[in-house]
């Protein structure tokens, strides 16, 4: 129970540093680049007060924008995902607020981890979009990079996600 | 006052969401406008210095790379630079039409000296031209101040003149003042004396008269100076001090062709 905290800080930094210094210079065709740093908001435990992860959501994101020259737009788009979490883990998982507790997302069942993690993304990354474009136009433009950064970011969360759980278990 | 408070139990996190929200948005507006944001960019001290730690760390693993550029830029430049010399070691040509004193034409070569000497009885010297640029045996060489020599032999690049401080050297010299002519020589002595010998009992110089050459030989067009007459040795003899310092020769020049305009109208006709 103790190491949980510095298990989270260790994420939450390695993260941080992961996307600034690697995969913010990826620019796959000049703008597809995976945002891996919205894993911390999936893997942060559930719990009934919010106002940590709605902090360190913002937090977070602030850090990925100073080190990008974006503005607030991460910060936007991570804090609003940390906000309807809850509400979409009740639509996909069908559990109320008393099974935080007990909860773990690697015991339930891929098709539903998937869900979770798919639709916030692709509505982190909708946001993000939106909020950097900063206008109604092009607005085609933000749906074709929001999905193909979409994607790319969801191959390398479950890629890393299914790396690191493996080694965890040997 | 209940009611109040019951509302913010119940919507506090949907007002932090707001609170925090509308700071973001507002870095964002803020970032579009044209006065920057100062605290959230790369710009500052924390973020700046984990960029330049990267970008160093970046710069060691491309030190190759970087290498490589730089013995390309390296050899590029080099390449410039013998082009360079190349290009500042092109021939001069420099026709110049002598029509108010002499009426003649001639193509001046530029060129250097490579090898001087003057303390022997035979002296050559050596110039960086040959007949890769048109020079051959028996051409004049003279510079500035005044007459040089003759080319006696070239090579490609090279060619070798036979210096006026030469005992072989025969060069026909006339005063500047009047048409008595002599022959150009040089017995050896001293390299800034030469001597005309075989010039008229009757020709009237003084000391100090200025010698030039005489136009009546093939090689030496007419009016290059040589000299001042310095004094007389017999009846037809005298000794010239030179214009030129034979110890100290530098840029040259090669007379390619001359010609006087009025003999090649006088074949025409």
């Amino acid at each position: 129970m103790n190491r949980k905290p510095f298990y989270l800080s260790f994420i939450f930094f390695s993260l941080i540093l992961l996307q600034v210094l690697i995969l913010n210079n990826i620019r796959f065709l000049g703008y597809v680049n995976p945002y891996i740093y919205i894993a911390f908001i999936f893997l942060f435990p559930f719990k009934k007060n919010r106002f940590p992860i709605l902090t360190l959501a913002f937090l977070l994101g602030l850090c990925i924008d100073s080190f990008s020259n974006s503005g607030g737009t991460h910060a936007f788009a991570t804090t609003f995902i940390a906000f309807i979490r809850p509400y979409v883990f009740r639509i996909v998982f069908q559990k109320t607020e008393v099974d935080f507790e007990f909860f773990k997302l690697k015991q339930e069942s891929f098709g539903k981890v998937f869900n979770f993690t798919v639709i916030l993304t692709f509505i982190h990354h909708f946001i993000l979009f939106s909020l950097v474009n900063f206008s109604f136009h092009n607005f085609f433009d933000v749906i074709t990079r929001m999905f193909l950064s979409g994607i790319f970011t969801l191959i390398l969360y479950f890629l890393g996600n299914f790396i690191l759980s493996r080694k965890q278990e040997s | 006052m209940q009611q109040l408070i019951y509302f913010f139990q119940k919507y506090k996190y949907g007002l932090y969401l707001l609170f925090l929200l509308s700071i973001s948005l507002g870095l964002t507006i803020n970032n579009h406008s044209f006065h920057r944001s100062k605290f959230i960019s790369s710009t500052n001290s924390f973020t700046g210095g984990i960029y330049e730690k990267m970008s160093d760390f970046d710069n060691y693993l491309n030190l190759k790379d970087q290498n490589k550029a730089l013995i390309e830029e390296n050899l590029l430049l080099r390449n410039k630079i013998s082009a360079f010399r190349n290009l500042t070691d092109t021939i001069i040509e420099n026709t110049k039409t002598d029509s108010l004193n002499y009426d003649q034409q001639y193509t001046y070569i530029s060129g250097k000296i490579f090898k001087n000497e003057f303390h022997k009885p035979y002296n050559y010297l050596t110039i960086n031209r040959g007949n890769k640029h048109a020079v051959t045996s028996e051409m004049a060489v003279v510079n500035h101040k005044g007459i040089i020599g003759i080319t006696d032999n070239s090579s490609s690049k090279y060619a070798r003149v036979q210096s006026i401080l030469n005992r072989n050297s025969k060069i026909n010299a006339r005063f500047k003042n009047s048409f008595h002519f002599g022959t150009l020589t040089w017995n050896a002595i001293d390299y800034n004396t030469v001597q005309l010998i075989d010039i008229p009992r009757q020709a009237s110089f003084s000391i100090g008269d200025t010698i030039i050459t005489g136009g009546r030989s093939a090689i030496f067009p007419e009016g290059i100076p040589v000299g001042t007459v310095i004094s007389k040795n017999n009846s037809n003899t005298i000794d010239i001090k030179l214009f030129n310092d034979m110890s100290n020769l530098g840029n040259i020049y090669i007379i390619k062709s001359f010609h006087k305009k009025e003999i090649q109208n006088l074949e025409k006709k």
